[in-house]
This record gives C-alpha cells, structure tokens and sequence, in this order.
C-alpha cells in the first residue's frame, strides 16, 4: 500500500461520522420516501380494509373487498387471466428475440450503428400514447398490416385484428415484442463483457459455433438474462396504456390487462376501497414471481467466481 | 485470430437479416408519419403505401386546433413546463442524496439505503391509488403538482445511477479539497458535480424520457381540457365516439414524438451507457 493512501485513509478515519451533513444531502430522499413511498403504503393496506369512494369518509369493511374479490368479480380472475398470458408469452418471446438480435449484431458485421439504432427507436417512443394510437390502426381491419398482406399474399383478411376476441391480445404481444431494443442493448453489454480468450481457448480445443454459445456464452450471460427477466416480469404486470388506448380493454375483455381493471374500478367507478385491495394482491403476486426468480437463479445463474 | 474481410454468403444473410429487421422495427412508424401528410380519406386506401399520393399539409395546421377550444399549443406547453420541472428537480435532488450515500458517513446510512433499493424493486404504479387519495385530500389534484413535486424529492434508480458513478472517482479528489479548506458541500458542488456530468445527462435523459411519456399520471390527475399534456389529448383525440379526423391525429402523433427522437439522436452515447451499465428500462 503506498503512502498517500496511508495517509489518506488515516484522515478519512479521523475525520469520523459527519451525521449533519449527511442527513442534510440526503434530506430530500427522506422527506420524499416518507411522503411519496412509506406513507402511501400504509395508507393502501388501510384502504385494503374500507369501502371508500373519495367523496364520503372512508368506511371499515374488514375483508369485505377481498371476499368481493375472490367470489364476485369474474373480471378479476379474467384480468389475472390476461395478465399472466400476457407475461408468459410477449415477456420471453422479448427476451428471445432480444437476445438473438444482440447475438446477430455482436458478430463484427458492417452497419452495427446503424442497425442498433433501427432496432432501438421502437423502444424509446414504445410506451407512448402516440405509438400506441398508431399501432391500433396498423391493425385495424383497414390498416396497413391488413394492405401489406394483401399487397404481399394476394388476398385480404377480413379481419380486424385488435377488435377480435381471438387476435386482440395476440397483437399487443406483438407491440411487445417490436420493442425489444433495451433488453437487446443490456445483452449487447454483457457480450461485449465475455472475454475473446474464453472463445480463442474453445476454438483450440476444437468446439464449434454452437457448443460455444452453449458453453460460454449462455453461461455467462444468465445473470444479464436475471436481470432482464425480473425487470420484465415487473414490467409485464404493469401494462396498462396499450390495453386502455388500443382496445380499451376489449374485444369481450380479451385484453382487460390487471391494470386497467385497477383503473377502472377506482377512477371510473370510484371504488377507491376495492381498487386498493386489487393493488395488495398484485403485490403480493408479483413479489411471489420475484422471489420464485431469484430463488431458481441459483440453479441456473452463473456467477464468475471472481467478481 | 485472423479475420477475412472477404465476400461470404453467411455475412450477406446476416445484413440481409438485420435489414428485414430494420425495416420491421421502422415501418409502423414511418407509416405514421406519411399518413399524417394523405389526405384523410385516403389514410386507410391503399394503407400499405408509404408515399402520398399527394402531400397534405394542412392536416398539421387541423390537428393544431386541437379540441374544446384549446390548441395543441396549450399541451405542448403543459408537456414542456411539467417535463422541464421534472427534468430540474431530478438532476437537483438524486445528485445530492447519490453525493451523501456514496461519500458521507452518518448514522443508519445502511437502514436509508436499504429504502432505495426496496424503492427500486417497488413498481411505483401498486402506490398510485392511495397517492391518489392523499393528493387529492391535499387539493393538488387539476394542477400540476402531483407530477412534478415528487421528482424534487429524488428518485431510486437515479440517485442509484448517480451513486454507481461517485463511486468510480478516486477517493483522493476529496482529500485533497478537504485539506485545501473545502467544506463539504464545497466538495460536492466544485469537484464531484462537474465529474458526474455524464452520469447527470444520461439521467436527465431518462427523466425526459419516463415525463414525456407519462400518461397515467396525467390521466387521473388532470382533468380539465386546458391542463391536458400531449398524451391526455391525443387520446382524447382518438376517441372512436366522434369520428376521429385520423390524419390530422397522426399529424399531432408525429409531431409528439419528435422531441423524444431528437434527444435520442443528440444524446444516442449517453442513453446507450446508461442502459448498459444500469439496465434502466427506455
């Protein structure tokens, strides 16, 4: 160890808890977890337990809400329905063609620039209402999927495919998917982070392309895919802006997303009480996945031994 | 390794890939675009084409106009004013909680951290019901406020961003302004703040980002026409109900996105690290 870094950790020693200025830089931290985080949460397992509708003073009504819940809202059982189709198919479909994308783009070809940037620009505008109003009239039965198919196949599908029960949702999941551009740049990252020697080393010892993108490179870059597919998950259960712009919920709730239920019942029928209730339960069901996650991650997460 | 730089078919499928590809993920929006110069009757003939037949432009000046006697004028005002604010308060305040967790040593710092990082793992959207009912008890509800109070208050994947970055400059730095007379504040504002620009840029990038975007937000917030951000009226633009002039619509889309376009194009090196070295969603 050198000198000065002797001499400079004995004056970060001696100089010893500064709790006054620290508390002071991280002031609005406090000030803001306390309001807008510690104080809302409180508040939502209290009106979990109410029957609330902002204009009269909220009502105690024990599990009422929850009662509610599990044995007279079909629409919630429906919107969980949707919910989970939705993660379980547009969250890995993403993430594959994420991953394959990067894959394509980290083999030193020309234009990387350029085609990272093409893939990329669905992603930065996707969460948009403007994306969102464009991509239902894409898909609408006079949209241009429905002319591209024409012009391409010769026939036209007398369809519109966000307006039927059996493609609504199949559409979203597709704008999902056309959004792949964050998750590709994290994989881009963790690429670029696997060290050439690893793939030098398995070239001389004789394997070929696919047995070293099962051996090194998968392995090496399951943490990156944690990563992704918990923020995904998260994500997934979030979805409300496509589900209320492009099909507002339909075609016979098809695409009545988990949120948008939440919407409803508290902004639209002013069930404040219910609507809390239906947030605790999300909670708690995307907690549970979260864990499940990093529970499983030790049985397929790689980690370098050296860190 | 040798690389051969020379002609083989397996490159030419892969650019081939990458530009049926490329044209997937640009096509819906160029599509946007150039139906927001056809002419309105002609949107969905011919859908497919990218090219008026003839250019349009007045669809720009119908969409200005806007609704309820209130132009698009006014949202875009609404958008600028609430995303700049927001912008400004984010970049002031996770600066200084990411400057006090990552150098300063105080009490129950491991307790105040841990509520950034559980802060961070918390979707902010299983709050907004009961933050509803709390602002609307306080009166903030049809005004701005609950939209850009917050972000002063600073925000855990920021001040985790920021902190990730003091982290990467040398210790010494802080020493030696220390034992030049620098109070601490003086340490923060005169070395680390100039040192953490990139890091700074990349966040306010984001910020611009998730504000520009916000549309549950301003949707159960804002409830008067004249306070609408660009993402309330355009869907109330939209509405199926009162049959929607679709090219001056998609002439207001357009014109929304453009900022979001423009920061990327500007920005592109700042955005591309700061989802790499953080994972931020875009």
């Amino acid at each position: 160890m050198g000198m000065v870094t002797m001499m400079a950790q004995q004056i970060r020693r001696s100089s010893g808890n500064e709790n006054g200025a620290g508390y002071l830089f991280i002031l609005p931290w406090i000030i803001g977890f306390v309001a807008f985080t510690a104080i809302p949460f409180a508040c939502l397992f209290y009106f979990t337990f109410t029957d609330y509708d902002l204009l009269s003073s909220p009502k105690w009504s024990g599990l009422d809400n929850f009662i509610h819940m599990f044995t007279a809202d079909d629409k919630f059982l429906t919107s969980l329905k949707v919910t989970f189709v939705y993660v379980l198919t547009a969250i890995p479909l993403r993430l594959i063609f994420a991953l394959l994308i990067a894959l394509l783009l980290n083999m030193k070809i020309k234009n990387v620039g350029l085609y990272r940037t093409a893939f990329y620009i669905p992603s930065i505008i996707g969460g948009s209402v403007a994306v969102a109003v464009m991509w239902g009239q894409l898909f609408g039965l006079n949209g241009a999927v429905n002319a591209l198919i024409e012009a391409v196949f010769g026939f036209r599908p007398n369809v519109s495919w966000i307006a039927h029960p059996d493609t609504a949702l199949w559409s979203l999941i597709l704008m999902a998917i056309w959004q792949f551009g964050s998750p590709m740049i994290i994989f881009l990252a963790g690429l670029k982070n696997i060290p050439e020697s690893y793939y030098e080393a398995a070239v001389v010892d004789g394997a070929n392309a696919f047995q070293r993108f099962i051996k090194i490179t998968v392995p090496l870059l399951t943490p990156v895919i944690l990563f992704n597919l918990v923020m995904q998950i998260i994500g997934g259960f979030m979805t409300f802006t496509q589900g209320l712009i492009i099909t507002d919920g339909g075609p016979l709730d098809r695409t009545l997303f988990y949120q948008l239920h939440v919407y409803r019942q508290g902004f639209e029928f002013l069930n404040m009480g219910y609507a809390a209730a239906l947030s605790c339960f999300l909670l708690v069901i995307v907690a549970i996945l979260t864990a499940l996650v990093f529970k499983s991650s030790s049985a397929w997460v790689h980690y370098e031994s050296k860190g | 390794m040798i690389r051969q730089s020379t002609f083989s078919w397996g490159k030419l499928t892969i650019q081939f890939m990458c530009i049926v590809i490329g044209v997937a993920s640009l096509y819906p929006i160029v599509w946007m675009v150039a139906s927001s110069f056809k002419d309105s009757s002609q949107v969905f003939v011919s859908a497919h084409s990218l090219i008026p037949e003839v250019w349009n432009f007045s669809n720009y000046s119908n969409g200005w106009r806007g609704f309820a006697g209130i132009t698009f004028g006014t949202f875009f005002t609404n958008t600028i004013i609430i995303v700049c604010t927001a912008v400004l308060g984010t970049i002031i305040s996770c600066s200084l909680v990411a400057y006090g967790f990552a150098r300063v040593k105080f009490k129950f710092k491991g307790f105040w951290f841990g509520t950034v990082m559980l802060t961070l793992l918390l979707p902010g959207q299983i709050v907004q019901i009961p933050q509803y009912i709390i602002f609307h008890q306080m009166g903030w509800v049809n005004t701005f406020l609950p939209l850009i109070v917050p972000s002063f208050f600073g925000s855990a994947f920021f001040v985790f961003l920021l902190m990730q970055f003091i982290r990467t400059l040398p210790y010494e730095l802080d020493e030696a302004a220390k034992i030049d007379g620098c109070s601490r504040f003086g340490i923060f504002s005169r070395i680390i703040l100039p040192l953490i620009k990139p890091a700074l840029v990349t966040a306010a990038i984001f910020e611009f980002y998730w504000s520009w975007d916000n549309f549950f937000g301003a949707l159960i917030y804002l409830g008067k026409p004249q306070l609408y951000t660009v993402s309330v009226a355009l869907r109330l633009f939209a509405d199926p109900s009162s049959g929607t002039d679709w090219s001056a619509m998609f002439a207001m889309a357009t014109l929304s996105l453009i900022p979001p376009i423009l920061v990327f194009f500007v920005f592109q090196r700042y955005i591309v690290e700061g989802i790499s070295t953080t994972g931020l969603k875009g």
